[in-house]
């Protein structure tokens, strides 16, 4: 075959100027270049399968030897210490992140919407730069922070507004995990509302609609999806956050019966037990399983949030 | 004729009470935390002092200052830019340059929002189970911080991507009519243009990463160590875990120092962000096309 390639190919420095075989070094390292980038390229998917691979291999033991769904789910014991009788029941477990989330999400989706919608409706200028800057600096606070805030600022502050015995509870870490969800739905809020093209507003205008009325009847229709999914990253992110919630909850195993009780929440348990268990260990194993529950269900909330948000972005 | 008719009239009063309504829940939302940061601000800076900074936990950590903590941190930081910047800024001109509009983009994206999304401490134990157990790093600063790299990877990637996106078009085109090669026109063309935006971004990252608890709890993050960190392969104190620590795991603390530790490390990270805000800033000013 090499006589017809010669004749395809002219012959270099045949041409003025002209070597139009293109293998030359550039030509190589642009090819090896673009296979380390496709690589970097993947490299979330790589992390994000194997954060599921080796979690789970880390508590397939747990699964495949002890796992009884039924007591997983609907047990509210949690007894994973025990010598004899260990009992893994994370029912309690479920209803205090629930509930935390549940009540933070109380808290932050009207704040945190009626926020956004001053932004970016109605705040001009330097009024709204202040205010986005302001919003900004708050999602940064740290978890830790926050949980050093229920536990010494929140903590004797709710002992003595509602004269209770303890300030850490439902209630403290509610509050707590509401204000740090709140500067990021706010975020993502504001930018579907500005997603929505100015022409729908200059429309709703010409026909004589007030601001209020431009928003309510043009503008929130119109972000509709981009601020649910707002709402269901808030979610997400209340459901996992750790730190904050096991340092303002009280860290107690309880189905609680008000916002004065004390709970414990799913990722809390994984952080403070952890450290106490031998590797391999049964224990050890089923903190992985709570692992991987965790890993599913926000894998779950930020997919469907990703759909929603896309689905606006297509119309 | 075109005097406001009383509906109209009652219309615009609903509209200023909605716009009064909306500023409360704006100033509901900022105020009680600046008025939060305000006493940690009191109670803090009466112990934060150079000794406090510079010397290291005494007396069980009830006295003495911050120092390994402060310093491991600054160790756990540089790890991971070392990992995240290659990783992010790699996948970032992908993403940018290459990718297409097709299947595979949609899971890389949906892949970086997952990995933002999922909790930090199912990071921590990917970090554990992968690589101080199978990778065999041991508890160290080299676990922690690829643990670290790997959760705030999204960060890098995401601003990376963003200012490159905002390069023009026509800028690419004239390099390669020049005949250049894709790689020579984003060494050459694209990054130097983006690298600003790009460094907002790692400004950003470090603010994140100083910040994070969790994901360094099992990994090389210690509660206390008698040594500083000589390299990677060793534990060290971390400022986050130092406030966990002294707030809920150590008996007698006074009751100001976990004060001081939690506006030095909130110092720290409001920062780096007001320095990456500052610095976006100055860039809009100074953008040329």
């Amino acid at each position: 075959m090499a006589p017809v390639e010669e004749a395809v190919k002219p012959a270099a420095g045949t041409m003025d100027g002209g070597d139009f075989d293109r293998r030359t070094a550039d030509w190589y390292i642009d090819k090896v270049v673009q296979a380390l980038i496709f690589v970097g390229g993947i490299s979330a998917i790589i992390f994000v399968v194997g954060i599921f691979v080796f979690i789970t291999k880390e508590g397939l033991g747990f699964i495949l030897d002890r796992f009884d769904f039924v007591e997983f789910f609907t047990s509210p014991y949690w007894y994973p210490a025990e010598e004899e009788d260990p009992e893994y029941g994370i029912l309690a477990m479920i209803a205090g992140t629930a509930s935390v989330t549940v009540l933070a999400m109380l808290v932050a989706i009207p704040f945190s919407l009626g926020t956004a919608i001053y932004i970016a409706e109605f705040a001009t200028g330097k009024t709204r730069e202040t205010l986005k800057i302001l919003v900004e600096l708050l999602a940064a606070i740290p978890s830790v922070v926050w949980g050093f805030i229920g536990l010494s600022i929140m903590n004797p502050l709710i002992i003595d507004l509602f004269d209770v015995p303890v300030g850490l509870n439902v209630l403290n870490a509610g509050i707590i995990l509401g204000l740090m969800a709140a500067p990021i739905m706010t975020s993502i809020a504001e930018d579907a509302l500005k997603a929505v093209p100015d022409r729908y507003r200059e429309a709703a205008e010409a026909m004589g609609a007030t601001r209020w009325q431009v928003i309510q009847k043009t503008v929130l229709p119109a972000a509709r999806n981009g601020l649910l999914g707002a709402v269901l990253l808030g979610v997400g992110r209340a459901f996992g956050e750790t730190m904050a919630v096991l340092m303002a909850t009280g860290h107690s195993i309880n189905i609680p019966g008000s916002v004065f009780d004390s709970v414990r929440a799913l990722p809390a348990t994984i952080a403070a037990e952890l450290g106490e268990t031998a590797v391999g260990s049964e224990h050890y194993q089923a903190l992985f399983t709570l692992g991987i529950f965790l890993f599913m269900v926000t894998f779950v909330i930020n997919l469907s949030a990703d759909l929603i948000v896309r689905d606006t972005a297509k119309k | 004729m075109f005097e406001t008719s009383t509906l109209n009239a009652r219309n615009q009063q609903v509209q200023r009470l909605v716009r009064i309504l909306f500023l409360m829940m704006t100033l509901f939302l900022i105020v009680p935390v600046l008025i939060i940061l305000g006493t940690l601000i009191v109670k803090g800076s009466s112990v934060i002092s150079i000794d406090f900074l510079f010397t290291s936990p005494t007396d069980g950590m009830t006295a003495g200052g911050i120092f390994p903590a402060l310093l491991g941190t600054v160790f756990l930081v540089a790890v991971d830019l070392v990992i995240a910047i290659p990783i992010g800024i790699s996948a970032a001109i992908y993403l940018s340059e290459y990718a297409g509009n097709n299947w595979l983009t949609r899971v890389i994206n949906l892949a970086i929002i997952n990995l933002a999304g999922v909790p930090s401490i199912v990071h921590a134990l990917f970090g554990l189970g992968a690589f101080v157990l199978f990778f065999g790093f041991g508890t160290s600063i080299l676990a922690a911080s690829l643990t670290l790299a790997i959760m705030t990877l999204p960060l890098v990637i995401v601003a990376s991507k963003e200012s490159m996106q905002a390069v023009p078009q026509a800028f690419r085109e004239a390099s390669w009519n020049m005949g250049a090669t894709r790689w020579q026109t984003i060494r050459r063309v694209v990054l130097p243009n983006a690298i600003p935006g790009i460094l907002t971004g790692l400004i950003l990252e470090i603010s994140r990463t100083a910040g994070e608890t969790a994901p360094i709890m099992f990994t090389g993050a210690v509660f206390f160590t008698p040594f500083l960190p000589q390299g990677i392969f060793d534990q060290t104190m971390a400022m986050p875990l130092h406030l966990f620590v002294v707030a809920t795991q150590v008996p007698g603390v006074p009751e100001d120092l976990p004060y001081g530790v939690a506006l030095m490390l909130i110092a720290l990270v409001l920062f780096m962000n007001a320095l990456s805000i500052a610095f976006r800033a100055w860039l809009r000013g100074k953008k040329k096309w």
